[in-house]
């Protein structure tokens, strides 16, 4: 039996990867960006009507996503989440493990760091593996990309098959260049008709 | 004991009222975390296959997932007790209020008329402040015979001005938590 985390998988870039994870959507696909700098390399991206942005809220990417899949069970969705906000909230995993649903990806960015306060350590620096604790949660299809085109693999595989599915990814501690605009309002209503949930 | 057909609307449990408000106006998502008074009501969501129903380890969590349902279209209700309500003043002044999202919230009032547990009627006395502070729109139910008007419209109330709202159970219409020592 091989240990869930691998002894050195690459540290790599989180706007390459989100570039990498957006150009692989291609059925108007929702993504829900946690905050901080996973939401601003999801901005730096691009515009798309399906992605949604939070404020504050710390950690609950994976519960909205999870109850945008509930509700569009037709619709992919991803909750695109950092390593300290999906600590604060691990609980919810637990909640996507026992409700399976089969529409739902979950990928976490892990620099070990709360980058954006400071750069101070997370569990994950040292002991906490999102890949072993997706498992321990009940989902099962949870990988860590070992590089780049890993990354790409596995979020193909995501979009194909039945999930629920989460990928980890090592990232460096490079801030984003990018902000999200701050109108909570425009953003909620242009994701409801970006998903058609609002004409 | 009367059939379903002869009952009259004012015969229904405090439970069933809710359910069927809830039902009238297609709230089907509701996470809730749970509480002993409010059992009755998550055993029929259930036995319902109309509602979506299912534990969340936070209430917190249960707010986000009810969020995103609605965005989504489908329409939720978180339910709680007030010690839950207690953990969500961050998530209610970062993510449904600012995205102006029709939160619909069910707290059966623990720490008072009776309390037991000092911690619950602590934590009970910061939820209405928590609530004027933020400008919730809020109603404390504490009769059977008014039940389905203030939850049938607060429920049609929040969606149309796209705010959320409390509706908080009082022991006196539920009989609440009680002890005998």
């Amino acid at each position: 039996m091989t240990s869930a985390r691998p002894n050195a998988p690459k540290v790599m870039s989180r706007l390459e990867l989100t570039k990498r994870l957006v150009a692989k959507l291609k059925h108007d696909e929702a993504v829900i960006g946690g905050i901080g700098n996973t939401n601003f390399d999801l901005w730096a991206t691009g515009r798309r009507p399906q992605n949604f942005y939070m404020f504050g809220s710390m950690g609950l990417a994976v519960p909205i996503a999870l109850g945008v899949a509930l509700a569009q069970p037709q619709r992919r969705v991803i909750a695109l989440e950092g390593d300290g906000s999906l600590l604060m909230q691990l609980g919810c995993l637990t909640t996507v493990g026992m409700l399976k649903p089969k529409n739902l990806t979950i990928v976490v960015m892990d620099n070990g760091m709360y980058q954006i306060t400071g750069a101070q350590p997370t569990a994950s620096a040292q002991v906490a593996d999102f890949v072993g604790i997706a498992r321990g949660c009940g989902i099962a299809n949870a990988d860590w990309a070992l590089e780049e085109a890993s990354f790409e693999g596995l979020v193909e595989r995501a979009l194909a098959t039945e999930g629920p599915s989460l990928i980890a990814a090592r990232i460096d501690a490079k801030p984003s260049d990018a902000t999200t605009e701050r109108d909570p309002a425009q953003i909620r209503d242009r994701f409801m008709r970006g998903i058609g949930a609002k004409q | 004991m009367a059939s379903k057909d002869e009952a009259k609307p004012n015969t229904r449990g405090w439970h069933e009222i809710v359910q069927d408000t809830l039902k009238r106006n297609q709230i089907k998502l509701a996470p809730y975390v749970p509480d002993r008074v409010l059992t009755p009501l998550i055993r029929s969501l259930h036995e319902d296959p109309f509602f979506t129903t299912f534990a969340t380890a936070r209430e917190e969590e249960a707010l986000g997932v009810v969020t995103g349902g609605w965005m989504a279209g489908m329409r939720g209700i978180v339910l709680m007790q007030t010690s839950g309500f207690a953990t969500l003043p961050n998530v209610l002044a970062s993510l449904a209020l600012p995205y102006q999202i029709p939160l619909i919230m069910l707290i059966s009032e623990r720490g008072t008329l009776g309390e037991f547990n000092i911690g619950q009627v602590m934590v009970c006395r910061t939820m209405r402040p928590i609530l004027e502070s933020l400008a919730i729109e809020h109603h404390t139910i504490a009769r059977h015979d008014e039940l389905e008007f203030i939850a049938d419209r607060s429920i049609k109330q929040a969606i149309a001005t796209q705010s959320p709202v409390a509706l908080i159970l009082s022991p006196l219409l539920t009989g609440g938590k009680t002890f005998t020592h």
